[in-house]
Order: structure tokens, then C-alpha cells, then sequence
């Protein structure tokens, strides 16, 4: 077992990890965070994605060993109490889902995106949300969406 | 998927990983961003007794300019490599390779050492370090040494980091005004390359005077496409010109056949995408 410090949607946690525990892993058993979920676990899907020290990474591709001493944010600590991001928000009111399973990886990768990218084109958001896909290929709205955010502030974090 | 049990280590400083490395033999795997190892591990295609985990190691991180050449630590990762603007200026085909590597998850944590020890032949970090002719700085308990990346690529997911040995840096000479391409063929979004060629090119009141080609996927190991670079030395960058140079693209290569094309299919797609790469870089 390893002993890891991290820091998850703004609280602190220590636990001992097997080394071969994965980050998503990590986050729905031992801490209970199951906003994030596991789609293809192959790194292909990017339903898992969550941001590490504020940049997004698929979180079946990271071991929960390499997150010691570093920031995780989940889809959990995006909103403000009852408010919510505005790329939380942006997705709602574009109906941006349709099963629902990618959208918490959807929206993370969009938060991450346009923090790097706040006023991006239609074709730099799909280039952008690549690696996140939509079994359901509801992607329209989810462009929609990241679009609408964007005019939205949606890149300020 | 879960990966078998192994021991970590992740070590601060070069000499640690060197030690734990020489304690455990073939046993022990080293960690760069782990967004290969990580899947290997998971599909448990390897199940390695000690995992070294390089991510801690400050010195193997970060891009430097030694004057004659950019040099890259082999723990950066893709997203700082094309956040660095020397990069951007001077090795522009790099640049422009990098920034077709999977998507913005893989490229936050991937490492551009760690693509090129992982030898994937249809990466996108080999052909453009075989095409600007970098030099790979290997250590290891012997000491250290340098390979050009001609010599790097020894086989199908190998290479001359040998048991025990570490790659540091990657020595990069300065391409500064020359044209560059990086040309991907695939179906899908975020895709490993069918085929891909990298191009970077000079050029003098519009006749080539220097042409570097490498192609992916067309062979066990990333390859330069030498016909081609010599049948476009002194042609005009004309479409024409460089449609008979790219004719040769695929000569002397060995490409795969799978459920993404036979061989023959990849020779061609070899023709095709290097005389795209070859115009897209003279225009540049």
C-alpha cells in the first residue's frame, strides 16, 4: 500500500492506495465520488475525465499514486453551491445530453478547454472535445452548448 | 480493467530511478505520463513486479535553448512542449506533430519521451524526431551517451534504451525558417495514424535545397522516405515536381496489413500523403 495526500474538490484527503488503484478508481470506491464514471476503460472515451491541477486528463489513465500531493476536480466541485457553472448551466439549457453517461467527462473537457481557449470557433470546440465521445452522438447540442458557455464566460473558472 | 499488483516507486532524482531500475532488472518498467503504460498495464499485456515512476524527477522536465538546438527533457509533456514558443519557431514540424498526438486529456499528461521509448510505429513524436535528425541522450549505469534517432528506432516497440538505461533528453538541431508539415491519414478522430508523413523543407527562389521526409506506419520502426528527399533536391515546389519525388515515398519500406488496409493500400497512401506533406510544407 501507498500513502497519498490529495486534494479533491477542494477537500483534503489522505488514504493508503494499492499503487495499481486507478485515479477513477480512487475517487467513486474509496471516496465516493461517483459523478465520475468509467465509459470505456481504455482512455478512448473520456466519460472519466476530471482535472488534474486544473487541466483535464481522462482519469483511467492516471494512477491514483501520481495525483499525491496534487488537485483533482471532479464534476462534483464544479457547481457554486446551487449554482452552477456556467458550462453546467450551458448544457441544460441546450439539452446538451441525451443518455446522460459522457456528460460529466463532456463537461469537464469543456471547462478545461476554454480556460485554455475562451472564444473559440465551432470547429476548435469539436477539434477540442475529441477525445470525449457520445455513444448516443448527441454531439450538435454538446457544441451547442460549449458555444453558448463560452459567450457565457464559461471559461472563467 | 485493473492493472496486476506491482510496487511503485517514484523517485526525485535521476540517480534514484538509475538504482531501483538496476536493482530490479527486467522486472521493474518505467513510468513517463503513462498514457501508454497505463493501458498496457490495464489490458495486462505486462505485469511488471516494480513500476518507476519518472513524473517526480524535476531535472527531466522542461525545454531549454542551447544555441545550435532545442533541447527537451524527455518528461515534458506534449501540452508544455506546444506551449513553448522556441519550439514553434524552430522546430516547427515537431510542433506541428505534437499537435495531432490523440487529444487535449492524452496530451496533458503524455510525455514526448516517453511516445518515443514507447516506439509506437504509428506514432506521431518518431517521425518528426527522425526527420529533424535529433540525437536521443540515453543514461544508464554505464554512464551517458548519445544515439542519433536514426539509430534509435530498433524494432517493433523497441529502441537503444537498453535494460537499466533511462532517456533524458531529446537533442533537437534548429530548423529555423524551414517549412514543415505533419500529414495524418485516419478515419476517426483521435485514431493512431493509418499512415502519416512528416515533412519539413527549404527552399531557394522556389527550387528545394533541403527536403527531410519520415513516414508512420509503414514499417516496424518510423522511417526516412531518402528517395524522395534526394528526388527533391534542386526540383521546383511545384505540384508536378513534387508528385514524381512522392512516388518513391514508400520505396524500401515494409508497411503492416490490417483491418485498416493492406499493405499495398498503405504504399500508396504513402505516395499521396507525402506529396501533400512535401507541397504543404514548401508553402508554409
Amino acid at each position: 500500500m501507498a500513502k497519498i495526500s490529495v486534494k479533491v474538490d477542494g477537500v483534503a484527503y489522505s488514504d493508503d492506495v494499492e499503487p495499481r488503484t486507478l485515479l477513477v478508481h480512487y475517487l467513486r470506491e474509496t471516496l465516493g465520488k461517483v459523478g465520475t464514471v468509467v465509459g470505456c476503460d481504455t482512455s478512448n472515451c473520456g466519460a472519466c475525465t476530471v482535472h488534474l491541477d486544473g487541466r483535464s486528463v481522462k482519469s483511467c489513465n492516471v494512477l491514483a499514486v501520481q495525483a499525491d500531493g496534487h488537485e483533482v476536480t471532479t464534476i462534483e466541485g464544479l457547481a457554486d453551491g446551487d449554482t452552477l457553472h456556467p458550462v453546467q448551466q450551458a448544457f441544460h439549457e441546450c439539452h446538451a445530453l441525451q443518455c446522460g453517461y459522457c456528460t460529466p467527462g463532456m463537461i469537464m473537457q469543456a471547462t478545461s478547454f476554454l480556460a485554455d481557449n475562451p472564444t473559440p470557433t465551432e470547429d476548435e470546440v469539436r477539434v477540442g472535445m475529441e477525445g470525449n465521445l457520445c455513444r448516443c452522438t448527441g454531439y450538435h447540442n454538446i457544441v451547442k452548448a460549449v458555444m453558448a458557455a463560452a459567450g457565457e464566460g464559461g471559461g472563467a473558472k | 480493467m485493473i492493472p496486476a499488483s506491482f510496487d511503485y516507486v517514484a523517485p526525485t532524482t535521476l540517480d534514484e530511478a538509475l538504482a531501483a531500475l538496476a536493482e530490479h532488472g527486467d522486472d521493474a518498467k518505467v513510468l513517463g505520463g503513462g498514457q501508454s503504460l497505463l493501458p498496457v498495464l490495464r489490458m495486462r499485456l505486462n505485469a511488471p513486479e516494480l513500476v518507476v515512476d519518472l513524473g517526480r524527477i524535476e531535472e527531466l522536465r522542461g525545454i531549454r535553448d542551447n544555441g545550435d538546438a532545442i533541447v527537451i527533457g524527455a518528461m515534458t509533456t506534449y501540452a508544455d512542449l506546444l506551449a513553448d514558443a522556441s519550439v514553434g519557431e524552430h522546430l516547427s514540424l515537431l510542433h506541428k506533430a505534437v499537435a495531432e498526438v490523440a487529444d487535449e486529456q492524452i496530451r496533458h499528461r503524455g510525455t514526448v519521451g516517453g511516445a518515443v521509448v514507447h516506439a509506437d510505429p504509428a506514432g506521431d513524436v518518431g517521425p518528426a524526431v527522425l526527420a529533424l535528425d535529433a540525437q536521443m541522450v540515453i543514461v544508464g549505469p554505464s554512464g551517458r551517451r548519445t544515439v542519433a534517432a536514426a539509430d534509435f528506432f530498433t524494432g517493433l516497440f523497441e529502441t537503444a534504451v537498453g535494460e537499466g538505461e533511462v532517456l533524458v533528453e531529446i537533442r533537437l538541431p534548429k530548423h529555423t525558417g524551414w517549412g514543415a508539415h505533419y500529414e495524418k491519414f485516419v478515419r476517426v478522430s483521435h485514431q493512431w495514424s493509418i499512415v502519416a508523413v512528416a515533412a519539413t523543407v527549404k527552399s531557394d527562389g522556389g527550387t528545394f535545397t533541403e527536403a527531410k521526409v519520415a513516414l508512420a506506419n509503414m514499417g516496424s520502426t518510423p522511417l526516412r522516405a531518402k528517395a524522395t528527399e534526394a528526388a527533391l533536391m534542386g526540383q521546383p515546389a511545384t505540384d508536378d515536381a513534387v508528385r514524381a519525388a512522392a512516388a518513391s515515398a514508400a520505396d524500401g519500406t515494409n508497411p503492416p496489413s490490417d483491418l485498416n488496409g493492406d499493405a499495398d493500400y498503405r504504399r500508396h497512401l504513402a505516395t499521396v500523403l507525402t506529396r501533400r506533406a512535401v507541397l504543404a510544407a514548401a508553402r508554409s
